[in-house]
């Protein structure tokens, strides 16, 4: 069987590292594996995401709407984006954490509220302050890492060995800190 | 080993694999990758091009002194290139030659959705279609087999999800190649109208071949899963068909597509009750098998535009619905593209459009296309690469007929769009005596598709320097006599130009020169061209700041509004102090952060 993991957030925020770290998990584990990102304009800020498909023979690298297993959602507003996405039957793993587009910014309109309300009341929803603990270990950036650990808490993959793959993965002198930021993101 | 690759990735494994000598480009998404990869391997000469014709008539050079030689470029690149393309066709190679069309349905990055399969048939010339990564591979290795064997250009058309999606790949040994002799062939590459005539007839032949040899192709295999209903299919088709229908149905997946092998086709439609032909965009299968007799279904279910994702294909074959999570349009706010801050594309649309009921503005293609949006709203058209000059001079011609119209066109193009094509548009201009105003936003580099080098960037693919084109001498050249080069993000001297040259009766051209916020390579001398180049910030004067908004109109992301407080603010980690919005502000409220007091 073919499982599905979306992840989304804004540029800038690592889903390409994490899904690269998830990936080669994956792979070490004897899955086939395919991924898809659309590439284009290369613009800050905007909307993210890559796909991951999994299992014995992968077809499509492409997820379709209301077929992803899991949705890891790295910003509020991104989880609401790319909810259709999810199966109803799926999990949601977002991150509670905003970040402004140029329109809130500019006061044109507000950043919307009660996000994370309008997604539990929808779909099984782990909320994780992951963006809060990446700060307390130093380095907000490690917030991917950490979302991946809430993945394998959360989910049935915790037999992924996520650790070996941060070391296979992430440039030398940050390996230690994504490792803490991992074991941090389990107990979330 | 086996390695997780984009379908780019693997082409440029597959080209060293294969034991390419010699490669070229110009970027365009989704293409870009593939030369960036090639790049990295250093036993291959790989070199951007100022654009797609250039690239593969250096190619055309390399394959007839007797080099492997591989061109790339997005599916309009291979419009600029197919001048060159058809009669390469005709004259064939002597180092194996393979083209390289990245198409885009869905149009994820692209101002069309052509379907380059037609080219291949068009110009008569093989075609293979890959649809993963380690087809994408092979599929390199065999087109170069193919293309010595054949004597012929040999075209691989990949998709968007093709070149962007990663899947399994094992990796070879690069084959070792040497270059073959060239020995002056008058009769065979010298493409003039009497050797053209006999090569037309080898061009028959050659396709003759190779109908009977797509028949044999392993390429072309059926999934034999004993149903009575089968898909005929191609491309990444093949992977999402697999993925809606299982085994439900049998496949003839077709990797080897022009010429389409008939007998092949003949017995899969004969043994099946039902044929499905299964492609995203042009009926290019489906009209061979119709025109053979079989009652196949085709685009009459399938949508002729986009994708023909899982999805899409379970509601034509199955009118299966998926019900999804429902997305409440309240909770989310879009992100539109914009000028990053510190674009220094900014001050110049910020004054320009203060010209707005005065100006018709021609666009053209990279990163200031974002000019059409708010608040710039700065683009009349944007037709391909370099047309801002020549379809202004164009709209110009005729403005200029109606006695109530005295709006200037204002033709708005790239430095990397000015060596593409542009500088024939402009030459046009000054031949006919036009008197459009035209723009070079020189950002020294290729923004729009992620900072590739160009002619006038001052580096080449494989890092070395290169020698840099002088846009103002090259203007002067050409016989412009109004040039000016102006810093952008001096939006003083920004106004006074726009006015000087709508001020005059003729042609002019106006060069603002500033590096993109995102270039990573500089010259020593670039960091005294451009003083404080990134060093410094801006901020706002929280008691001289009315909450008046007139900064805003610079459509900079690192202005922020805090409603509470009736106040504008600056991101810290995002302003690069370009000044854009600090010479705005009508009450001098944003200072240079080092000189608040």
């Amino acid at each position: 069987m073919t499982r599905s993991i979306k992840l989304v957030g804004v540029g800038g925020q690592g889903t390409i590292l994490a899904a690269k770290v998830l990936c080669d998990a994956l792979i070490n584990a004897g899955y086939d594996v395919k991924m898809s990102e659309i590439h284009g304009m290369s613009q800050r800020g905007g909307s993210v995401s890559s796909e991951i498909r999994f299992g014995d023979e992968v077809y499509s690298p492409v997820i379709e709407k209301g077929k992803a297993d899991v949705l890891i959602a790295f910003e509020l507003m991104e989880a609401e984006r790319a909810l259709d996405y999810l199966s109803k039957d799926g999990l949601l793993i977002v991150n509670n954490h905003k970040i402004n587009s140029m329109v809130t910014l500019n006061g044109k309109v507000p950043y919307p509220e009660g996000i994370v309300e309008d997604l539990k009341s929808k779909v099984n929803t782990v909320v994780v302050n992951a963006s809060d603990e990446a700060i307390a270990l130093g380095n907000a950036k490690v917030m991917n890492i950490m979302m991946l650990g809430a993945l394998v808490n959360a989910d049935d993959l915790h037999t992924l060995d996520i650790e070996q793959s941060i070391e296979n993965t992430v440039k030398e002198k940050f390996i230690s800190l994504n490792k803490q930021a991992f074991q941090k993101g389990k107990e979330l | 080993m086996k390695k997780l690759l984009t379908g780019n990735e693997a082409i440029a494994r597959g080209a060293y694999e294969a034991g390419v000598h010699f490669a070229s480009a110009y970027p365009g998404t989704p293409s870009t990758e593939i030369l960036e990869n090639i790049g990295t391997y250093k036993e291959i000469i790989a070199e951007w091009a100022p654009n797609e014709k250039v690239a593969l008539e250096t190619v055309i050079g390399a394959s007839i002194a007797g080099g492997r030689a591989l061109a790339a470029m997005k599916h309009v690149g291979v419009n600029v290139a197919a001048d060159p393309l058809f009669t390469f066709a005709y004259t064939g190679v002597n180092g194996g030659a393979v083209l390289i069309s990245a198409d885009e349905p869905g149009m994820h990055s692209s101002q069309n959705e052509q379907d380059n399969r037609n080219y291949a048939k068009f110009a008569k010339i093989p075609m293979l279609e890959p649809s993963t990564s380690q087809e994408a591979k092979d599929m390199v290795i065999a087109a170069f087999e193919l293309s010595e064997r054949f004597d012929t250009i040999v075209m691989i058309r990949l998709t968007t999800r093709v070149c962007h999606s990663k899947s399994m790949v094992s990796l070879n040994e690069r084959k070792k190649v040497t270059p073959k002799v060239y020995e002056k062939d008058f009769n065979k590459y010298v493409a003039v109208p009497a050797i053209g005539r006999q090569l037309r007839h080898k061009v028959e032949e050659r396709l003759t071949k190779l109908k009977a040899y797509t028949n044999d192709s392993d390429l072309n295999y059926s999934v034999n899963n004993s149903k009575q209903e089968g898909v005929i299919v191609s491309g990444m088709a093949y992977q999402f068909a697999r993925e809606a229908l299982g085994d439900t149905v049998d496949y003839l997946k077709l990797g080897f597509t022009h010429p389409l092998p008939k007998d092949t086709i003949d017995t899969f439609c004969q043994s099946h009750d039902k044929v499905y032909i299964i492609e995203e965009n042009d009926p290019y299968i489906e009209e061979f098998a119709k025109q053979l007799g079989h009652h196949v279904v085709g685009k009459d279910i399938f949508p002729y535009s986009g994708e023909l994702t899982p999805d899409v294909i379970r509601r034509a074959v199955l009118s299966e619905n998926i019900e999804n999570l429902e997305v409440n349009k309240d909770k989310i706010v879009n992100r539109p593209p914009t000028f990053c801050s510190g674009c220094p594309h900014r001050g110049f649309f910020y004054e320009l459009g203060k010209k707005r009921r005065k100006i018709i503005v021609a666009g053209d293609i990279g990163c200031y296309s974002l000019a059409v949006g708010q608040p710039y709203d700065m683009m009349d058209w944007l037709i391909c690469m370099g047309a801002a000059y020549s379809t202004g001079h164009g709209a110009q011609t005729i403005t200029d007929l109606k006695p109530d119209d005295d709006r200037r066109l204002v033709s708005v193009m790239g430095d990397s769009t000015f060596f593409h094509t542009g500088i024939n548009s402009l030459l046009n201009t000054v031949y006919n005596g036009g008197k459009t105003i035209n723009i070079i936003l020189d950002n020294r580099i290729t923004g729009m598709t992620g900072q590739q080098d160009n002619p006038g960037s001052g580096y080449k693919l494989q890092g070395e320097t290169a020698q840099i084109g002088d846009i103002e001498a090259i203007c002067k050249a050409l016989g412009i006599k109004h040039v000016r080069k102006i810093n952008p993000n001096d939006l003083k001297e920004v106004k006074a130009t726009i006015n000087w040259a709508l001020e005059l009766d003729e042609m002019s051209v106006i060069i603002t020169n500033w590096p993109c916020v995102l270039k990573k390579r500089y010259k020593e001398e670039d960091f005294e061209t451009y003083k404080d180049m990134w060093q410094t910030q801006d901020m706002v004067m929280q008691d001289t700041c009315t909450g008046c908004k007139a900064c805003l109109r610079s459509g900079c992301p690192s202005l922020v509004f805090d409603k509470e407080k009736g106040k504008m603010s600056i991101d810290r980690t995002t302003c690069v102090g370009c000044d854009v919005c600090l010479q705005i502000c009508p009450y001098d409220a944003i200072v240079k952060a080092g000189d608040a007091a």
